[in-house]
Order: structure tokens, then C-alpha cells, then sequence
């Protein structure tokens, strides 16, 4: 009996355009270019000791938040990781809002009550960035149970690294969505390393995520996490099939980080050469300008969302600097619902 | 007015709910079909159906993981950790992010749920089924702390942390289940942060809460009858929001003040409400306040043991009358 | 373009370059690493964030620098030249022109960006630095010094109702005072302190003496309770003493009234100042300190503090009490400026609108009932004041002439009260010459 094709290898047979208009194409684009020319920015401004604290960047890594987000209906839930920038603003949050909150300015998106780690927009759908390995794939689980009881349209979709599918939450959660059949999809960002290891060397099987799905019952979805088009057309799938009553699906998108686990991480553990690969060869603002280009997308018109996003850019990075800081009174709000903190009379 | 044993009165004020609100949901192991390993859900599942009471697997973190999803985007879910030793488990949920969500997203998310779960000892289940840990919730930011010591406001607080936006972690007390109270007719629905004078006294102030309020009023009686002491008894009901103008009133008038906690002695909610007092009433202390806890160790299974460990009436007779003569 | 030392790490707060990869005078684009750095947690490259020309090497090899330290400076001159890249992963293209905008946005601040500062848009409801409130006031000490203990609460009750808990038997144990303890020494009067009893008969025995008259109760407001509070305390604890003089008044009448006669007068004729013979005093007390500085001092519990300028309280009746507003640096002033300072704090001391800078401190003061026909009186030192002067009326009196005959001159009396402990009775006497000497010479005052 032939093994039923799996839902990457469906994928890439449906051809390149993949139902995408040239117009959506643009608008991915314009997100992977804009996530990285932000993170790029980030990572100076911490060069120039105006980010504090600390920043996980998602450099390399865009297309998984771009194409991901292209296949998202308005209404529907982002929960993403302390890596979560460029989920963030593939959602369509502001850029400056981004970069205020990373300066812990009043024009932050958290007006810096939350910082790099906990980005939140829920007007945007994005319904936090957890900074607990593991922690918010029950509560994407959670908000999928609701869309459920409710009747509601919406699909949650919750975004993790390689490291996470070894925590015990990854598999509570798992069983828990599979059992209940919620419309919450679970895409893993596979950029092979656990904070500072290889995530093989502390990993039972060769892909953490995609190699577990079948205890669970789901099948084993594999994508090249450099690739937008990919990444799109195998997150539309899984994003279908939930909307649809299908159920949890588990994703693993290969992927690769440029920077180390955080600004305070030089990488010197990769092997020599192994970031000049990915970056020569699989970089995914390269892979997609030229996949645009060969579709016959005129240059100019790349070239102009290019200047156009530094500009912006630049802009945010400007007004963030003259933003003044959070003022005081807000130290103490919004501990409880009554707006304040008191725990007494 | 009814009779309802404590177990009753939790399906109870549940019920009450859920027919109020079509949002309120319940999840936990063994919660719906079982009816709860205590039995204090029994008929929930029956009058409410599958879709809203529902078994989980055992995955705490993935209950109160889901509680908060449900919660954040529109349900009103309470969820079940059976015995709140495992809270250990799950801890993240109550430490890192019910409670902090709504701060560090500038009031953009809200976690309006009820963690509900059996707490306490004096019921030989030994050192991992017996705790009494409504201190480890009480020192976080963002949380509401309650612990019910009656039938009737089990009730009134299971409504009041229903109805209240932020999460609340309802502590009842394993080895109050079975006692019964009366409960008033219809709708109850109490206040969270009113802490209830039940015996008036005049010549020292004994604060407890949930198991320990029984015994307090016992101790309270003994002391008038066999010691001419007479003591008012405060049940605090609410750790967060903490209702410290009535116990700061009661010292004021006694002027001796005494906490019954079923916590280990180290950082017992006791200790708090004594260093408030220490600071606010000092002027009014006629004596040292006294703390009567559980000492600083596991519990022992065994009954002969565990009875010496958990504050006892005559332990509380002991305690005051002696600090009294002193 | 600044080249900073970066955040290293999330608490390091120093880290020393090993490694510089470029040298002064290489060019550098975004992304070249240009130095190493090593903490006891990491070693990393850091690498340029701007084009241009390393121009200046801050911190060479082998030096520690702190996080944010400008470790060296990239020239940005050399850019427009070289066209060199933006620091963008993203290519750009050469036909497009599209790098010229990125690279001058890529520009620094010329000054470090604004100090992020915290503005207050409104008061915090709570304070959350006082999530509990401890009591502002003290009962005095826990521990008596016979060694007996007090409870908190004993303390307060004696505070309140002025028992001597030296006197006070303890019940609780080792002896600790409780506060039953204290409600039966108020019960018994057993315990009533000397303070009480020399503060007169007790507010029932009072009311008994006077049970067949009629009278009013008054109750004390705050500046009634301070007088009467301060006063006590300074007749009870000030070992005092009083110095008596006669002071020639003739020549500084006759300066005063030719002062006054020539002030300007405004259309309506009312004249532009009006000088008070207690402004010339205020003037010449103020100088005598400058002339007798070791007098010009005031106690201080274990001390005395001495004083270069001569501040100088002067008393003001205001309804229900009196307030003693200080004019400071007196001697510096002419006594035009003093009198014009004394109506403005008199005027506001009798609608009570002093703040209590213009009322506290000094060195001494100045009493005048002279106004009153009051000839001669003692006034009580206002602590910690080593002196008042109490100034009586100036008024014609026989003197005898030196040839023995009788004439008749203005003449006016002046007390001073002196604190022994800072004054001695020689020193009182030498102020109060220096006083006479320059009233009676009126003219010394003018310049």
C-alpha cells in the first residue's frame, strides 16, 4: 500500500504560486523584509546600549513568521515565545510600538510594563509572547477550546522553538488538543539549537517535534522554514483543517538563527562555516527576492519596498529616541482588574 | 434554609453560577462523570452537560494552561487541581502567568477564572496529599486568595470568585466536606476582602481561617467557660484582598491578638497579618501577638502524629490561656 | 559615530578587549567585527553598526572598559565616497539608487538621545512604599531605666494620661508593666507625674473651685497649646536670670522724628514710610551681637552654637496668642528695610499666613510693651534663644543734673533675660552696655 503523501510533500507538489496572488507575495515580502531590517535595528540599538536587557532575534528565521502570518484569517490567535518580534509585527503590529517597547519608552507597545520578552497586541491578535519554555501551548490551547464551546471561526496557533518539545507542558499539550480536538495548530521553529546546544545532542529523536506527532496521533509535518512560499502553503493546510473541525496539527519548520540565543550569546559553539552556509545559501529574504524576480516581479518594485522599510524604520528609531520614558504613575497599575494594586483595605 | 454538608454547598454555588452564565465552564480530572474524587461536583455533569463540565486527562498544566486561554479570550472556566499540593506542578500558571499577564501587557489581558482545589490536612493522607499552601498563592501579585471555613460561604465565595474579573484561587478544605452548615434559600453571592467577626470577645483577637475556624470557635468557648477568657474569633475567609480593618479593629478593642494557621510556621499567612499588626495596632498591643502553626515539617500520616503537628483546640486553649497569664 | 561598549550580558557591567580587527585608519562597514571583548562569562565579537573610517581607538588591547564607554570613534567622512553598504541583511541594489537613503538615516544623533525622563502625570493612589503604616508618634521607651519592661500599648495609655510609670507597680511577667496596670494607677492617682502636678490642680478640681460661677470653656487651638507647651518648658528648664538698664532715648527720637518728617508723601499725604522706635531697636540689639558675638548664641542640648549674623525675633500680638516672626541678618540692614520687613511679617502674622521659616530660629528677641505705657517687665526666653529683651515705654523723667540740679528727659527701661548656660551674667551685662551705647547714640545706626 503507497504511504499516503504528507502534508509538506502535498505542498510542494501544488506548484510555487500556491493560490497566492502577486500582490499577497508583495505583502509577505515587504513583512520578511520588514522583520528583518526591525531586528537588524534592535540589534544595534543594543550595540549602542539604548536596548536594554535583553533581546532574542529572529533573524534568519522571518519567513516562518511571515508566511505563517499570511495564512491567518484577521480574527485569528497568535501566541508566540520570548522570540517574538517577528510574530509580533507579522501581524501587523507597528514597528515603532516594537521598537519603544525594546527602549522601554511611553510610545511602547506595553508602554514598558513588558519588554522584549512579553510583546502583546491583542487588537492585532496576538495574544502574548511567554517568556516559560512551554508555558502558553496550554493557554493556546485554552483559547482554541473557546473557539470550540463558542461555535467561533477562529484558529489558534501557537509558535515555539526546538527546545520547547522537550518540556513536559509540549506534551500535556498535545494529548490535551488531540483528545479534544481543538482548532489550535502548534508550529515549531526548528533553528537546531537549544539556547546554547544542538538541539540532537539532548533530543531522543532526529526532529523534536515532527518525530513526536504520531504519539499523539497527528501526522508528521515537516517544511523548509526558509522558504515563504513553504511555509505558507503547509501553514494554510493545517490552518484549514483546523478551522474546519479537523483538529490540532503539529508543524516543524526547519530554520536557522544568525545571532545567538540572546544578545548576551556569541554562538561560539556552531561549527565553522555553518552560518556563512545559511546565510550564503538559505537566507530567506534572498530565497524569496529571487524566487520574485524569476516570477517576473519588476526590481524596482522590490527595491522600493526595501527603501521604503529602512525609512520607516529609521523613522521608529528617531521617534522612539525622543520618546520620553514611561511615566511613574503607571508603576502601580493594572495589577488587578480595578485598574490598581491594592491587596488591603 | 437548608442543611448542606460543605461538598454540597461547593456543587452548589457552582450550579448557581453556571445557570447564571452560560461562560462558566468547568474542567478537571475526574470532575464531570465521576463527580469529583471528593464528590463535591456531583450532578454538575448531569444538569450541565459534556460541553460544559469536562474530564482532562491528568496534565495540570495543560488544565490550568487551557483555563487561562478560555479565560483571556471570553469563558469563564473553573478549573480543578485536585489536591493543592499538586499546585506544585503548575505553578508557572499561578507564579508567572495569571498573574502577571494583565500587568506586563498594560492591562490588555485579562484572566478572569477560579482555580479550585482541596487543601489542608487532619485527613492521614501524608506529606504530599495534606498541605495547607494558600500562603505559596497569597505572596504573589495578581492573585485572589480565598479559603472558605462554612457551608453558607462556600457559597457566597465560590459566586463572589465566579463573578470576580481577576483569578482567584478557591482553597476548600478536605476535611471540612463533610460537615454540614445552614445555607440559606436562593441566590447567596458574598463580597471577596470582608473577613466576618463570629464570636465577639473582649479580651483577645484569634484570627483563622478555613479548618481552623472551627477549632478557633471551639478554643473560644473552652477559654470563657473553663478560664473566664473571652475571646472574639475572626474568620478571614480572604486572604487577597485581605480585610485587615476588621482584624486591626478587633485588636484594637482586645488588644492581644492570635493567628491559627494550618501553614508551617515559616512565612504562614499568620506572620504577615501580625507584622501589619506590629506596625499599625502597636500602640494597642498589651502583649506579644502569638502565632499557633503547624510546625516547621512534612505532615505524617499517621493520625497519632498528624494531631500533634495541625493546631488543635487544646493546643489553642493552651496557647492563649497561658500568653493571657503571662 | 560613537562605538560603544555593549551590554555583554545581562549583569555584566565591565568587559576588557583582547582583539582589535581593524586598525586606525581601516575603513568599516555594518557588520565587520571590529574588536573582541571577554567577561567571565563570554568572549564575543562586536561588530560595526555604521560605515566609515575607524578614526580613533579609545581603549586598545588588553584594556577593561565599562558597559557604555565609547571605545573608540568610526569617521563617517569617508562614506560618502565609498558608497559603502547600509547594515541591512537585505541587498541593496545598485541601480536603484535605493542605498543613498538608508546610509543617512544609519547617521547617529549628534548628541546622546534625550535622558529618557520621568514625568508625573498624576499622583499615585497608594504609595506603595507604605503598604503598611507604622504610627508617626512614640511613647517613649520600652524599657524603664529600673529595667522594668512596658507593653506598647501601657505606654500609650501612661503617655496619654500623664502617669509616671516609675511609679507604676507591673503584673505582667518579670515584672512588665501592662496596661491594666496603668488604668488602676490612673484609677488610684497613684502614679499622677510631677509634670501633671506642677501643671496646677487637675481639670476636676478646677471646675470644683469655680462650681458656683458661671464661666465659658475655651477650648486650646494649636498655637495655644505650642505657647503654653514651649513656655513651660522654658520656665522649667531655663536657669534664668534678669538684667535691668535705663536707656537715653532723646537723640534717637529726634533722629526718628527728622527721618520720618522728610519721607516722601503720596497725593493723598500719607508719607512713604513711618519708622517705629522698635525698628531702631530691633537695628541696635542686631548690631550689639555683631559687638558681644559670644552672646549671640543659643543652646543646644549638650552645646552651644554660636552665630555669625544676628537674627532677631521680634514678638507680635495676634489674636488668641503671638507669634515671633525673625528678622534675619538684621545688623546688614538699614532700619528703613527693617521696618518695611516688620510691617510686612506683622501685618501677615495677624492673619496667620507666616510660614514657619519666617517664625523659627534666631538667637534672641525682642518684647516691646512700651506702646502699652508699660514701664518695666521680664520676658521668658523663647528656646532655644539664649536672650530676650523686654522693652518698656519711653517717658519723660527727672534725672539730676551735674551741676545738681533737675532736668527732665525721655528716657526708656529694658530688661534682658539671659540663659545662664549661655550667657553669663558679665557677658549679659557687656550686650546690654553695647545696646545703650548704640541707642544713645542714634547716629552709628545710619551707616
Amino acid at each position: 500500500m503507497a504511504r499516503k503523501p504528507t502534508l509538506a510533500e502535498e505542498a510542494a507538489v501544488s506548484g510555487v504560486s500556491a493560490g497566492l496572488s502577486e500582490d499577497a507575495r508583495l505583502r509577505m515580502y515587504r513583512s520578511i523584509v520588514e522583520i528583518r531590517e526591525t531586528e537588524q535595528r534592535a540589534h544595534d540599538l543594543f550595540l549602542q546600549n539604548l536596548v536594554k536587557g535583553t533581546v532574542h532575534l529572529s533573524l534568519g528565521q522571518e519567513a516562518v513568521a511571515a508566511g505563517c502570518a499570511a495564512a491567518m484569517e484577521p480574527g485569528d490567535l497568535s501566541f508566540c515565545t520570548y522570540r517574538g518580534h517577528a510574530h509580533t509585527l507579522a501581524r501587523g503590529v507597528s514597528l515603532e510600538k516594537v521598537l519603544g517597547e525594546l527602549m522601554g519608552r511611553d510610545n511602547g507597545l506595553l508602554r514598558g510594563k513588558g519588554g522584549s520578552m512579553h510583546l502583546t497586541s491583542v487588537e492585532h491578535g496576538v495574544m502574548g509572547s511567554y517568556a516559560i519554555i512551554g508555558a502558553h501551548l496550554p493557554i493556546a490551547c485554552g483559547a482554541a477550546w473557546r473557539a470550540q464551546y463558542k461555535g467561533d471561526n477562529d484558529i489558534s496557533v501557537c509558535f515555539f522553538g526546538d527546545g520547547t518539545a522537550n518540556i513536559g507542558a509540549f506534551h500535556e499539550a498535545l494529548n490535551f488538543a488531540a483528545v479534544w480536538m481543538l482548532p489550535v495548530v502548534f508550529v515549531c521553529e526548528n533553528n537546531l539549537y537549544m539556547e546554547y546546544t544542538p538541539i540532537k545532542d539532548v533530543t531522543a529523536v532526529p526532529h523534536p517535534a515532527a518525530d513526536r506527532a504520531s504519539a499523539y496521533g497527528l501526522d508528521r509535518i515537516l517544511g523548509d522554514g526558509q522558504d515563504a512560499d513553504e511555509v505558507y502553503r503547509i501553514a494554510k493546510t493545517a490552518f484549514d483543517k483546523a478551522r474546519s473541525g479537523g483538529g490540532p496539527s503539529l508543524i516543524e519548520f526547519q530554520t536557522y538563527r544568525y545571532s545567538g540565543h540572546s544578545r548576551a550569546d556569541p554562538a561560539k559553539y556552531r561549527p565553522a562555516g555553518e552560518l556563512d552556509f545559511w546565510r550564503d545559501t538559505r537566507d530567506p529574504v534572498k530565497i524569496y527576492r529571487k524566487r520574485l524576480l524569476d516570477s517576473g516581479v519588476d526590481e524596482n518594485l522590490l527595491a522600493s519596498i526595501e527603501t521604503e522599510t529602512r525609512r520607516k524604520v529609521d523613522e521608529a528609531t528617531e521617534k522612539c529616541k525622543a520618546a520620553p520614558a514611561p511615566s511613574a504613575d503607571i508603576l502601580t497599575t493594572d495589577v488587578y482588574a480595578d485598574g490598581g494594586w491594592a491587596w488591603r483595605n | 434554609m437548608a442543611e448542606l454538608t460543605y461538598r454540597d454547598a461547593v456543587a452548589r454555588g457552582i450550579a448557581q453560577e453556571m445557570t447564571r452564565d452560560p461562560d462558566v465552564v468547568m474542567i478537571g480530572e475526574d470532575i464531570a462523570k465521576a463527580g469529583g474524587v471528593f464528590k463535591a461536583t456531583v450532578g454538575l455533569y448531569d444538569q450541565f452537560g459534556p460541553k460544559r463540565v469536562r474530564d482532562t486527562p491528568i496534565s495540570e498544566q495543560a488544565i490550568l494552561g487551557a483555563a487561562m486561554g478560555a479565560a483571556m479570550t471570553g469563558l469563564k472556566p473553573i478549573a480543578e487541581i485536585m489536591f493543592s499540593d499538586f499546585i506544585a506542578v503548575c505553578f508557572d500558571y499561578f507564579a508567572n502567568e495569571y498573574s502577571k499577564s494583565r500587568y506586563m501587557t498594560n492591562g490588555q489581558v485579562k484572566v478572569p477564572l477560579v482555580v479550585r482545589t482541596g487543601n489542608g490536612g487532619s485527613a492521614r493522607f501524608g506529606a504530599q496529599h495534606s498541605q495547607s499552601v494558600e500562603n505559596w498563592c497569597m505572596m504573589i501579585p495578581g492573585l485572589k486568595v480565598v479559603a472558605p471555613s462554612n457551608p453558607r460561604d462556600v457559597v457566597g465565595l465560590m459566586a463572589a470568585s465566579v463573578r470576580d474579573p481577576d483569578p482567584v484561587v478557591f482553597f476548600e478544605h478536605k476535611s471540612l466536606y463533610a460537615v454540614k452548615g445552614e445555607v440559606p434559600d436562593g441566590e447567596i453571592v458574598d463580597e471577596l476582602g470582608v473577613a466576618k467577626v463570629l464570636r465577639p470577645g473582649s479580651d483577645a483577637t484569634i484570627v483563622a481561617l478555613a479548618l481552623m475556624v472551627p477549632r478557633a470557635l471551639a478554643a473560644a468557648e473552652r477559654l470563657q467557660s473553663e478560664h473566664g477568657v473571652n475571646c472574639e474569633v475572626i474568620d478571614v475567609r480572604s486572604l487577597v484582598p485581605l480585610d485587615t480593618q476588621t482584624i486591626l479593629g478587633s485588636v484594637g478593642r482586645t488588644h492581644r491578638l492570635f493567628t491559627v494557621e494550618e501553614n508551617p510556621r515559616l512565612c504562614g499567612w499568620g506572620a504577615e497579618i501580625v507584622s501589619i499588626a506590629a506596625d499599625e495596632c502597636f500602640y494597642d498591643l498589651d502583649g506579644p501577638p502569638v502565632r499557633i502553626t503547624t510546625p516547621h515539617i512534612p505532615l505524617p500520616s499517621a493520625e497519632a502524629l498528624e494531631d500533634l503537628a495541625i493546631p488543635s483546640v487544646d493546643r489553642i486553649v493552651e496557647r492563649v490561656r497561658t500568653a493571657l497569664a503571662a | 559615530m560613537e562605538v560603544l561598549m555593549p551590554q555583554l550580558g545581562e549583569t555584566v557591567a565591565e568587559g576588557k578587549i583582547t582583539t582589535w580587527f581593524k586598525s586606525v585608519g581601516d575603513k568599516v562597514a555594518p557588520g565587520d567585527n571590529l574588536f573582541e571583548i571577554e567577561t567571565d562569562k563570554v568572549t564575543m565579537e562586536v561588530p560595526a553598526i555604521s560605515a566609515g573610517v575607524l578614526a580613533e581607538i579609545r581603549v586598545p588591547e588588553g584594556e577593561i572598559a565599562p558597559v557604555g564607554a565609547i571605545v573608540a570613534l568610526i569617521s563617517e567622512a569617508a562614506i560618502v565616497g565609498n558608497g559603502a553598504q547600509s547594515g541591512s541583511g537585505v541587498q541593496p541594489v545598485a541601480s536603484s539608487g535605493a542605498a543613498a537613503a538608508p546610509i543617512k538615516a544609519q547617521q547617529p544623533a549628534k548628541t546622546q538621545p534625550p535622558k529618557a525622563e520621568v514625568k508625573k502625570t498624576g499622583p499615585v493612589k497608594l504609595d506603595p512604599y507604605r503598604e503598611v503604616r507604622t504610627p508617626e508618634r512614640n511613647f517613649g521607651p520600652a524599657q524603664l531605666s529600673n529595667g522594668i519592661t512596658v507593653t506598647p500599648l501601657a505606654r500609650r495609655l501612661a503617655s496619654e494620661a500623664n502617669v509616671d510609670l516609675s511609679r507604676v507597680r507591673g503584673s505582667g511577667p518579670r515584672g512588665r508593666i501592662v496596661a491594666a496596670d496603668v488604668q488602676s494607677a490612673v484609677h488610684s492617682g497613684s502614679g499622677r507625674t510631677a509634670a501633671a502636678t506642677a501643671g496646677g490642680p487637675s481639670l476636676a478640681q478646677v471646675k470644683a473651685l469655680y462650681k458656683h460661677v458661671p464661666y465659658q470653656e475655651v477650648p486650646l487651638d494649636g498655637m495655644r497649646k505650642v505657647i503654653a507647651a514651649r513656655l513651660e518648658q522654658a520656665s522649667q528648664s531655663i536657669p534664668a536670670f534678669y538684667l535691668s538698664l535705663d536707656v537715653r532715648m532723646d537723640r534717637l527720637l529726634a533722629v526718628r522724628e527728622e527721618i520720618n518728617a522728610g519721607a516722601r508723601k503720596d497725593t493723598d499725604g500719607n508719607p512713604a514710610f513711618k519708622l517705629s522706635v522698635n525698628d531702631f531697636i530691633v537695628k541696635a540689639l542686631a548690631m550689639a551681637l555683631q559687638r558681644v558675638p559670644a552672646a549671640n548664641a543659643v543652646w543646644a542640648e549638650d552645646r552651644i552654637l554660636r552665630f555669625q549674623q544676628s537674627d532677631v525675633g521680634v514678638a507680635v500680638a495676634v489674636g488668641g496668642g503671638l507669634l515671633t516672626p525673625v528678622v534675619r541678618q538684621a545688623e546688614t540692614k538699614s532700619v528703613l528695610a527693617i521696618s518695611a520687613e516688620m510691617k510686612d511679617l506683622a501685618a501677615r502674622a495677624r492673619v496667620r499666613k507666616l510660614k514657619p521659616e519666617e517664625y523659627q530660629g534666631g538667637t534672641t528677641a525682642v518684647s516691646n510693651l512700651g506702646m502699652f505705657g508699660i514701664r518695666q517687665f521680664t520676658a521668658i526666653i523663647n528656646p532655644p534663644h539664649a536672650t530676650i529683651l523686654a522693652v518698656g515705654a519711653s517717658e519723660r523723667r527727672p534725672v539730676e543734673t551735674e551741676n545738681g540740679g533737675v532736668k527732665f528727659v525721655t528716657a526708656m527701661s529694658v530688661t534682658l533675660t539671659c540663659d545662664h548656660r549661655v550667657v553669663d551674667g558679665a557677658l549679659g551685662a557687656e550686650l546690654l552696655g553695647a545696646f545703650k551705647t548704640i541707642v544713645e547714640a542714634p547716629s552709628s545706626m545710619l551707616i
